[in-house]
């Protein structure tokens, strides 16, 4: 590979070409039950696309649904509902030979080589086995086309005959990269592909992957939670909770102004290199709710630190209002935990039950707090639903109360910048403050 | 000798854990492997000491020497490990029993193999308050609750009587953390505590231990393989690489000017370090190798872009390399780099000499 034939690829891409387009996404995994399943919404209703060359970045906490995402692009999920174009062709409802093509165009990267290479064939096999799956040419040629490939990622011809385990983590990886393009596929979905590596190898390997593009004209998918390196790899990036596509946009644009309050939240827990640099973390509070039960408004509104006030309690004492968000937290956990065995036993033998317990919770969290008496009476009024076992009904009246849009209403897409970013959140709108303001605000 | 005495007993100057020519081999069938190679480091009350490197570079082997966790293959050969003015590594097992998860406790990387499934969180913390405390019945589970509490975990009251399966991971880390502070440690040995987790949990938990040491002045032992994790806890840091430390110093002078042409290397291949948009990442030649030779010569050598030829054949000593007051060591055939490479290639050959087995 040489540089000259590296810029003739670049300005031979065309512009705006768009390999692969995802409409309204879907993927849900139904838990089967008999009587009203309540399935995980593991991709909740996701919609973006990509241009061909490019990397997209898809970044996100574990259980985001990113992952499934990949999967479900590459077919090894089934998507519940929404279409996902390559090149056109919406690729959720091929099947046979169809498919089988499709395979060929999309290849994947799992993030751990040991589990993704079968320990039992030589290194060889493995990167020749999709080419037999797909009957490419004759067996001598593909015998040669590997040799070429393992020279390609950087192994050696005289790898073939040997085995993963007598290769390092590093190198593991790149058999499956190997693996990945042995039937020259034009995109690859690289789930975590650096995550189980050292940094040192892990820099190795992102620089392959660089040259690997430039050469072959690849377009890439490429999921992390490592923030840095998506931000030293990918064009775009996009940032996803709880199923949702919270911000995407252009990565630098993206890292350096964060419009969402989440992915400003998820930039500013990330520990610099760099001991003097002092910076104002915003700490998020909790976890992420369950994809079983997402919150009926913004996903994020659980957690969120610059959720919209209703106008009634806007000058509240900061301090007061995050004990309220932590009681209905509480709350939330409580309606969303079983109750033990124990717990319905005693409840038949009209015991206290442990979830009950409300004069414990209410003096912790406000007890040293001199509150309104109107706020207080309606946390006490809270208390007393779920002392009656009735956790949903306290949260709904919370919800009533305490609630605003961010609780009511799904935010929708919004345009943030000139350079198509977009980005989930009601503060975008006209009447409410930007985030970033917000945040300002926060720090001080 | 009661720990109320041993605590008064000592002075205000000298290190809570003083680790001394610590080796810690492994014996295999094929060759003896060397994890641990004679290192030395302090670590003083209320401060936290990072332990960096990449994978088989003895971080987590030197946590478990310390807590004399190491089994079979392993044995602990050399060195000495003072605590209390007294060396753990002549204590009995009963004895080490009761230090470990008393006054030096343990937090490891994955939450769920440190917890038992089949007992409330509650019950796990109080085996613990039972085991150092003598706490039992309505006085345990309240101390559990103040602990759990402590550790940030909201409505302490039901997650009390919750199994690990029912917390997050987050929330698990956090109740690890508060099993380990129940016999209020005096020092606390996380190792890669946060890598399991993500950003946002990582942060918290970060924050929880900076809080948690400020209150109780814990001295900290933190192993990550993460520069930024180790960047933002420690505040001084030894640098691991083949079962020795490389480098050390604090940790501001540790990122501001490197030594080692080692952790120049980790430094530079760590992506986001103000690179232009096609420049390439830097990269270290090689793999870590497999320390299972007496230490002849420096085992970075052979990846080294500055090795010359006494580097295999001189050990490198630990010199100073900072401003003086022997903070910043490094150990390189480079250093002291005031000194011409000969006579500098010399104090290693006499320090290696001098230099002997203790144990």
């Amino acid at each position: 590979m040489s540089t000259t034939s590296t810029e003739e690829e670049q300005t031979a891409k065309p512009r705006g070409d768009t390999i692969l387009e995802v409409n309204d996404l879907k993927t849900y995994y139904e838990d089967g039950g008999i009587l009203g399943s309540n399935p995980v919404k593991a991709v909740d209703g996701v919609s973006f696309d990509i241009q061909r060359g490019e990397t997209l970045g898809l970044v996100g906490e574990s259980g985001c649904g990113k992952s499934t995402l990949g999967r479900t692009l590459m077919r090894l999920e089934e998507a519940t509902a929404g279409e996902v174009k390559l090149n056109g062709t919406d690729i959720t409802t091929l099947s046979g030979s169809d498919l089988k093509q499709f395979r060929e165009d999309v290849q994947m990267v799992f993030q751990d080589p040991d589990s993704s290479l079968n320990e039992r064939m030589t290194v060889g096999e493995i990167v020749r086995e999709p080419l037999d799956v797909h009957d490419w040419k004759t067996p001598s040629e593909r015998r040669e086309r590997v040799r070429e490939l393992l020279e390609t990622v950087g192994l050696q011809e005289q790898h073939y005959y040997r085995y993963p385990h007598q290769f390092s983590g590093g190198q593991r990886q790149r058999i499956g990269i190997a693996r990945a393009l042995a039937l020259e596929p034009e995109f690859i979905i690289l789930d975590e592909p650096v995550s189980a590596l050292d940094v040192s190898v892990q820099a190795k390997i992102l620089n392959l992957l660089e040259d690997l593009q430039n050469e072959f004209g690849l377009t890439y998918l490429f999921i992390a939670h490592d923030l840095a390196v998506v931000r030293h790899i990918c064009d775009r990036v996009a940032v996803m909770y709880l199923g949702n596509m919270m911000e995407i946009g252009p990565a630098d644009e993206l890292f350096d102004e964060p419009a969402n309050p989440y992915t400003h939240a998820l930039l500013s827990s990330i520990p610099e290199p760099d001991p003097t640099v002092e910076r104002d973390r915003i700490t998020l509070r909790g976890t992420p709710p369950s994809p079983r039960d997402p919150p009926s408004g913004c996903p994020f509104s659980t957690r969120c630190p610059v959720k919209i006030r209703p106008a009634a309690y806007r000058e509240m004492d900061p301090d007061l209002w995050e004990r309220i968000e932590i009681f209905r937290e509480v709350l939330r956990e409580r309606s969303r935990a079983d109750p033990s065995l124990s717990d319905r036993v005693r409840k038949l033998l009209g015991r206290e039950t442990h979830r009950a317990g409300m004069d414990e919770i209410i003096p912790e969290l406000f007890g040293d707090f001199d509150a309104p008496s109107d706020v207080m009476n309606h946390i006490r009024e809270a208390a007393d639903y779920a002392e009656n076992d009735d956790e949903d009904a306290a949260r709904t009246y919370l919800r009533e109360e305490f609630g605003s849009v961010c609780d009511h209403e799904r935010p929708e897409q919004l345009a943030v910048g000139n350079r198509g970013r977009l980005s989930l959140c009601h503060r975008h709108e006209a009447e409410y403050e930007e985030p970033a303001t917000v945040f300002e605000t926060l720090v001080q | 000798m009661s720990t109320e005495q041993a605590r008064s007993a000592r002075t205000e100057g000298e290190p809570l854990l003083s680790v001394e020519n610590l080796r810690t081999s492994f014996y295999t069938d094929k060759e003896v492997i060397r994890a641990v190679d004679g290192i030395s480091f302090d670590i003083f009350r209320g401060e936290t000491v990072g332990i960096v490197g990449e994978s088989g570079s003895g971080k987590s082997v030197t946590a478990r020497s310390i807590m004399r966790l190491v089994e079979k293959p392993g044995r602990i050969e050399n060195g000495r490990i003072m605590y209390d003015g007294e060396d753990l590594l002549d204590k009995s097992a009963k004895q080490m029993r009761s230090i470990r998860g008393g006054s030096i406790a343990m937090v490891f990387q994955d939450p769920l193999t440190s917890l038992n499934p089949v007992y409330t969180v509650g019950n796990q913390i109080k085996e613990a308050l039972r085991l150092h405390r003598g706490l039992s019945g309505s006085a345990a589970t309240k101390e559990a609750i103040e602990l759990l509490e402590a550790v940030g975990i909201p409505d302490a009251h039901r997650r009390v009587r919750e199994y690990p399966h029912q917390f997050s991971g987050g929330m698990r880390q956090r109740a690890v953390i508060a099993m380990a502070l129940a016999c209020d440690p005096e020092l606390l040995i996380c190792d890669e505590p946060t890598t399991a987790l993500d950003v946002t949990i990582q942060a918290q938990i970060l924050e929880l231990l900076e809080e948690l040491q400020e209150e109780r002045d814990l001295g900290i032992m933190f192993i990550t393989h993460d520069m930024g994790v180790i960047a933002e806890i420690a505040d001084r840091v030894n640098v691991m690489y083949a079962g020795e430390i490389v480098e050390s110093a604090p940790v501001v002078e540790l990122f501001e000017s490197p030594k080692h042409p080692y952790t120049q290397g980790l430094l530079n291949s760590i992506p986001g370090q103000g690179l232009d948009e096609d420049e390439q990442l830097a990269t270290i030649e090689g793999d870590v190798p497999t320390p299972n030779e007496d230490p002849t010569y420096c085992r970075f050598a052979p990846r080294c872009p500055k090795a010359f030829t006494e580097c295999d054949t001189i050990h490198p000593e630990p010199v100073e390399v900072g401003d003086g007051t022997g903070r910043h060591r490094a150990s390189c055939l480079l250093y002291p780099d005031d000194l011409p490479t000969e006579e500098a290639v010399a104090v290693h050959r006499e320090g290696g000499q001098r230099g002997g087995d203790t144990r």
